[in-house]
């Protein structure tokens, strides 16, 4: 039996304790787990606090709605599922407290615009800098956009899962994936606006 | 005499600059950390909510549905115990269709 397949079944059997009542085999998957959910929820969210509120609330409705886990996909693919959207739900919540109005951009940020103007194989990707800037950026787009960018440009996900993460249909992926670049460009064409205008 | 160039908006080049940044999230994966015995607060919190079986979640979508049907049902009720303007005009359109065709029967009888 492979590794996969034992886990599967390990995973199977603590649902089936769990849906018994028996309310503590719940745990291991909770440990199992956290860390997957956890860099999801670190993709949507900047806070510390608001990363865990997020986590907290996929483990409370993966609780809640086990019984609705068939169990024909491995349980990862089913929470993973329900944490994407939960992270959507929490972007469209906080929709008010977008970046909409510029703040300034930090001196880092700055500089690393310059060099990036003046000759672009300079500017690295790697910098923190870099980091910094498309955070700014991916605070800046609606929840739709910056849900699509995430899984389609970020994580470099094919768009038939994006799909089935989201609960979308493929078109509208695809619709939403255009969308969502514009979206980008306008922003990144708002931040060349303010500082050279 | 050396003179500066600033840049402008449009030596940017909007379409590397988007490629660079995202290269740059792929690059710098958001960790994994778990805080310490966080299962541990996650099964408390489990422990204190109450358990939402089968049943209530059916129950309380009908609970809901029983009030709209109430509110329609009494909604229908006053209405067709009000005096309806439109009912006597109906009335008096059945009388005049009434003697209408009955007018040549009328007619015969006079004759």
């Amino acid at each position: 039996m492979g590794e996969a397949a034992r886990m599967e079944r390990a995973d199977a059997e603590l649902i089936a304790g769990v849906l018994n009542g028996d309310t503590p085999s719940f745990e291991p998957l909770v440990v199992k787990y956290s860390p997957r959910v956890f860099a999801t929820a670190r993709r949507y969210a900047r806070r510390e606090s608001e990363v865990e509120d997020i986590v907290q609330e996929v483990w409370s409705k993966a609780f809640q709605k086990l019984s609705s886990f068939r169990g024909e996909a491995p349980f990862e693919h089913w929470l993973m599922r329900l944490a994407v959207r939960t992270c959507y739900d929490f972007l469209r919540e906080h929709q008010r407290n977008r970046e909409t109005s510029f703040t300034e951009l930090s001196e880092p940020e700055n500089d690393w615009l310059d060099r990036f103007v003046a000759a672009p194989e300079s500017a690295s990707d790697e910098a923190a800098a870099a980091r910094e800037l498309i955070e700014r950026v991916l605070a800046m787009l609606s929840p739709q956009a910056r849900l699509v960018i995430t899984l389609l440009e970020i994580e470099d996900r094919p768009v038939k899962e994006i799909a089935e993460l989201t609960g979308w249909s493929v078109p509208l992926v695809k619709v939403r994936a255009f969308r969502a670049r514009a979206e980008m460009r306008k922003c990144l064409q708002r931040i060349a606006r303010e500082k050279y205008l | 005499m050396l003179s500066v160039v600033w840049p402008t908006v449009a030596d940017m080049n909007l379409d590397e600059l988007q490629k660079k940044l995202l290269a740059a999230a792929r690059k710098n994966p958001p960790g994994d950390l778990v805080p310490y015995a966080f299962e541990q607060r996650i099964m408390a919190r489990l422990a204190r909510a109450p358990r939402l079986d089968e049943w209530t979640a059916w129950v309380r979508p009908l609970w809901y549905g029983a009030g709209v049907c109430v509110a329609v049902a009494v909604f229908m009720s006053v209405w067709s115990f009000e005096p309806d303007a439109d009912q006597d005009l109906a009335a008096y359109f059945s009388q005049d269709i009434e003697q209408t065709i009955l007018a040549s029967d009328d007619a015969e009888i006079l004759w």
